[in-house]
């Protein structure tokens, strides 16, 4: 009866007694019993089809795949590879464009995570993944799993992780289910990562009522390693052991994958089983076991085993060597009795890995495991008959061939329609705010843009003794061992610019992480996308999806920033409800010098304050409009790619001048937000005399042009001559210095104001009782 | 000076530690593993760093506690040999019946990571020395059971013997004003009855360095230098 982990209570009918019994012709073996088969046996109705997610088409196509009915291991293993999570059937096509070439890329896309050279023979690797619809229905577990899942990802290719970056999004504050779903995610995100031992140093916080039915939590690792020691999934040499790792493996997450590639419905909570639940002690015995095991040189090839556990892990790991793979389930560790083959490879239990082990260190590779006091079971072998065979209590319950089940995955041209374009919004249009000050408090007390201190407080992110920019500043920055380098890393996208115009989204989401690591000083080198929308299915969210992925890949080219690893979330919908359209950018920038990068705190007073980049005061899709004016339309800022790189050079060279003593980029909220953030961080207020001429002065304010930086400095007159040099527009705006910010014409705001607007309502809002 | 940190499965600072020691107190360090029945013969120093020993399960501590390596810290201490518990080292300390009280869940049930400034009570210890009596430094917290309490008698003898080491205080040395997790006494660190074994919850290993957020941890990694020299 336990054929199916709990949950999946549509799927038990069909086992109930003296339902359809149309078994398949018997798999492989005349000598099945068939008594067995009767009480194990599912019919393969199309109903069971229907619940492993698969369409009437697809079940077609492994008909004529394999020339007979599959198993319902087989139908369970078809099941986890060609769902949306593991197969990319719709987004495929489109992610071919994306630029994954540079000359310091060392592993793009495809593998656990990508991995770039940041010299030195060192190499960092990182990846970004999803855990939306879990963590939607076990906030605190789903989190947890997904940064234990990302994790994972990045030390199995042999990289000691360093740093975490998460960019969440939740539904309205106001929406009954919002604060229960912050408190467990950030708690779970952190409960996970401060016990694993990495230092989370940044992230992203959004609210948007779109949101309400599909969060986002979007975690990222980031490891260093060798760049000559770096562990693959592609297994090689016919007959040697495979060997898994880890934790036992138990009826947890079962479907998991699939749940991940469906739209919710009200019946979604019913899915809790599946979501897996971590133990990050054993991640962190695992971390320490897998790099001590990779120092023996016992490892041919590793995989985590991760969505769609032993199935997945065991299909890459042969199919990337041209090998078959047979497993013997009878040797898997379990954790509970009587778990079936179809259990066993659709299990997501956590914290386990799969390894192809060189024969003749088998006891020395053991011995490391025994020591960290985790499971070691030699679980099957590489074969060369290309099939992927699976054996449990002397039958043979699949026989696949191993290439087709990646290789032959549906893939879909779906149908899909250009975001109808919104006019641009006249700034004059737009009417000003009774006060200039009043708005910019309103905005920076706001959910989008307050403080995020209550979230990443309860994030170590000091572990290591490495971080030299802490959360709050535009990028994080860490220092590798010893330095003098450093990495600066971020997360970014804006998805009211992604709904707006999916194109010009997509570049900006690019262009803002470019823009973040510059701002520090960065040199940035790559990124990792999580892309997150809703059900590709419609023709409308198709097209968020291409119109995005174009705009990154423009961006992506321009600026020589690849993209090295990511994953896509569809199905992000509920009841037919989307999601704004997500596509989570990180980027990963190095730091030559940790000792010389900026930070946005006013350090000094008297300081010549200089704006950098052209304002043409655009508050369409702003966040000024949105908060203020309670509308949600117009074009977004447009992103000039060549202009973007442009400013950016010349803001990173005076950085590494130290010509500069902060720097901050402009983003949501403009001009107003950022020279507030700036005043905050250092305590230090601001006289503004001038803002760019020729617009209302809330569009110079609240305008979310793109490519702008503020800077202050000491040397006013010499960087204007070399902007001038360098064709960067830039003016003086004002000077450091007092205990408030003073804006043109005297209307001022104090420092203290300012804080305890943009401090407090975070926690006032997670103390709150019912809405 | 030779210093021994343990490592006990779950550990996650070890090498923070590893490196303040290496780097501020310029000692000889060795990492041991919580399954080792000795100490390394002539050491000094014995850390237990931060972490999550047995993922924190039961209660903080209290598995690493019954580790074999831990009758061995227990002679050491015995001997009057210095013992440092940061953290999660702290908890082990407590548990092991090496220094009084409990640490209970912070006040406000989440885990804070954050600066801390803290109040030097006495600068006549070994791991002191080179603070002045009553600075106000500031270091680091990042916990989820630091939460100090011990029973009204032992309260009263820990205070008496003037065995609190440090004290959760704001930048103007405050105490009482904002404590990370609802300590009584705001108490951030205790000594034992001979001082030579200090427990604490803030993290003086991640502040010793200026371009990470400032160096008023290397003090106290200095000071154990000193006792060597």
């Amino acid at each position: 009866m336990a054929l199916i982990g709990g949950g999946w209570g549509a799927v038990r009918k069909a086992f109930a007694p003296g339902g359809p019994s149309r078994y398949p012709k018997p798999i492989l073996h005349a000598d099945f019993p068939s008594e067995m088969m009767a009480a194990s046996a599912p019919a393969i109705t199309p109903e069971l089809v229907a619940q492993h997610g698969l369409k009437p088409d697809e079940y077609q196509r492994i008909l004529e795949l394999i020339g007979r009915e599959p198993t319902l291991t087989e139908l369970g293993i078809f099941s986890a590879m060609w769902n949306e999570h593991c197969s990319y059937k719709s987004s495929r096509l489109h992610l071919r464009g994306l630029p994954t070439k540079a000359p310091w890329v060392i592993q793009g896309p495809g593998e656990n995570a990508g991995v770039i050279d940041v010299g030195d023979g060192m190499a960092v690797v990182f990846k970004m993944e999803s855990h939306n619809h879990p963590s939607f229905i076990e906030p605190y577990q789903g989190a947890a799993t997904g940064v234990g899942g990302i994790l994972r990802d990045v030390f199995t290719m042999g990289a000691r992780p360093i740093a975490a970056l998460n960019a969440l999004r939740f539904g309205d504050p106001q929406h009954p289910k919002t604060r229960h779903l912050i408190s467990g995610v950030v708690s779970g995100i952190g409960g996970y990562g401060n016990a694993f031992g990495v230092p989370t140093v940044g992230g992203q916080v959004g609210f948007h009522t779109r949101y309400d039915g599909n969060i986002l939590v979007n975690a990222m690792a980031v490891g260093i390693c060798r760049s000559d020691q770096i562990f693959y999934a592609k297994a090689t040499g016919v007959g040697n052991p495979i060997v898994y790792l880890g934790s036992k493996t138990g009826r947890d997450g079962i479907h998991g994958a699939t749940m991940a590639s469906a739209e919710f419905d009200e019946a979604s909570d019913e899915k809790r089983p599946t979501v897996q639940v971590g133990d990050p002690f054993a991640e962190k015995l695992l971390l320490e076991a897998t790099l001590e095991l990779m120092q023996t040189g016992s490892v041919i090839a590793i995989q985590d085993m991760g969505a769609a556990g032993l199935t997945s892990s065991s299909v890459e790991m042969g199919a990337k060597g041209n090998l078959g793979v047979k497993l013997d389930l009878d040797s898997v560790p379990t954790r509970e009795s009587g778990m079936t083959a179809y259990e066993m490879m659709l299990s997501e239990s956590q914290e386990r890995m799969l390894m192809v082990l060189d024969p003749a260190k088998e006891e020395i590779a053991k011995a490391v495991f025994t020591k960290w006091g985790l499971d070691f079971a030699v679980v099957g072998h590489t074969t060369d008959d290309l099939r992927f065979r699976v054996w449990h209590q002397g039958k043979e319950w699949a026989d696949l061939p191993i290439k087709e089940l990646g290789d032959e995955a549906p893939l879909y041209d779906r149908p899909w329609v250009e975001t109808p374009k919104r006019p641009v919004l006249v700034a004059d249009s737009v009417k000003a705010p009774t006060s200039l000050t009043g708005a910019l408090k309103t905005l920076i007390s706001s959910p989008e843009l307050s403080s995020k201190r209550w979230v990443y407080e309860q994030y170590d992110h000091l572990i290591l003794g490495n971080t030299v920019q802490r959360p709050g500043g535009d990028a994080a920055v860490v220092r590798i061992d010893d330095g003098p380098k450093g990495l600066a890393l971020t997360c970014d996208v804006t998805p009211r610019y992604c709904e707006a115009d999916p194109f010009e989204g997509g570049k900006q989401a690019v262009a803002e992480a470019w823009r973040n690591i510059t701002a520090v000083g960065g040199r940035p080198l790559a990124i990792t996308d999580n892309l997150n929308f809703g059900n590709p299915e419609r023709p409308e969210i198709m097209g968020q999806l291409v119109g995005c992925l174009k705009g990154i890949g423009a961006a992506c080219s321009a600026l020589e920033f690849p993209v090295v690893s990511g994953n896509v979330s569809l199905y992000n919908e509920t009841q037919g409800r989307g999601i704004l359209p997500t596509p989570t950018i990180g980027g990963v920038g190095v730091v030559e010098d940790v000792a010389k990068t900026a930070t946005l705190a006013f350090k000094d007073e008297g300081e010549e304050i200089v704006l950098v980049g052209e304002t043409a005061g655009w508050l369409g899709s702003s966040v000024y409009l949105w908060l203020i004016e309670n509308r949600e339309d117009g074009a977004p800022p447009p992103v000039d790619l060549a202009v973007e790189r442009r400013n950016g050079d010349f803001v990173r060279t005076l950085i590494k001048q130290e010509r500069v003593s902060a720097v901050h980029d402009l983003s949501d909220g403009g001009l107003g937000a950022a020279l507030a953030e700036m005043a905050m961080a250092g305590n230090t207020g601001a006289t503004i005399d001038v803002l760019p001429e020729g617009i209302p002065a809330h569009a110079a304010l609240f305008g979310e042009d793109q490519a702008r930086y503020v800077i202050a400095t000491k040397d006013a007159e010499g960087v204007l001559a070399d902007a001038k040099a360098a064709g960067v527009p830039a003016q003086r705006i004002g000077k450091t210095g007092g205990s408030a910010l003073t804006l043109p014409g005297g209307q001022s705001i104090s420092i203290a104001e300012l804080r305890e607007a943009h401090e407090g309502w975070f926690p006032a809002y997670m103390a709150g009782a019912g809405n | 000076m030779k210093s021994a940190v343990i490592l006990f499965p779950g550990s996650n600072r070890e090498r923070d530690a590893a490196r303040a020691l290496k780097d501020v107190t310029r000692s000889d360090v060795k990492i041991v593993w919580h399954g080792e029945t000795e100490l390394p013969s002539g050491t000094d120093l014995v850390l237990l760093p931060g972490g999550f020993s047995y993922g924190d399960y039961l209660r903080c501590g209290a598995i690493a506690a019954r580790s074999p390596v831990m009758d061995a810290v227990r002679a050491h201490a015995a001997k009057g040999g210095l013992v440092l518990g940061i953290c999660n080292g702290f908890q082990i300390l407590v548990e092991s019946g090496l220094l009084p009280g409990v640490l209970l869940r912070n006040s406000h049930l989440k885990f804070v990571c954050r600066a801390q400034h803290l109040k030097v009570e006495r600068n006549d210890t070994a791991f002191t020395r080179l603070y002045e009596k009553h600075q106000v430094i500031e270091v680091a917290v990042a916990h989820g059971d630091g939460n100090y309490l011990a029973d009204a008698d032992t309260l009263k003898r820990i205070e008496g013997e003037g065995r609190v080491a440090f004290r959760y205080c704001d930048a103007a040395g405050n105490v009482e004003k904002n404590s990370p997790n609802g300590s009584v006494n705001a108490i951030a660190g205790i000594y034992s009855e001979k001082f030579n074994v200090l427990g604490m919850m803030p993290h003086p290993e991640n502040l010793i360095d200026p371009l990470v957020g400032g160096t008023d941890g290397a003090g106290l990694f200095e000071s154990l230098g000193q006792k060597a020299a």
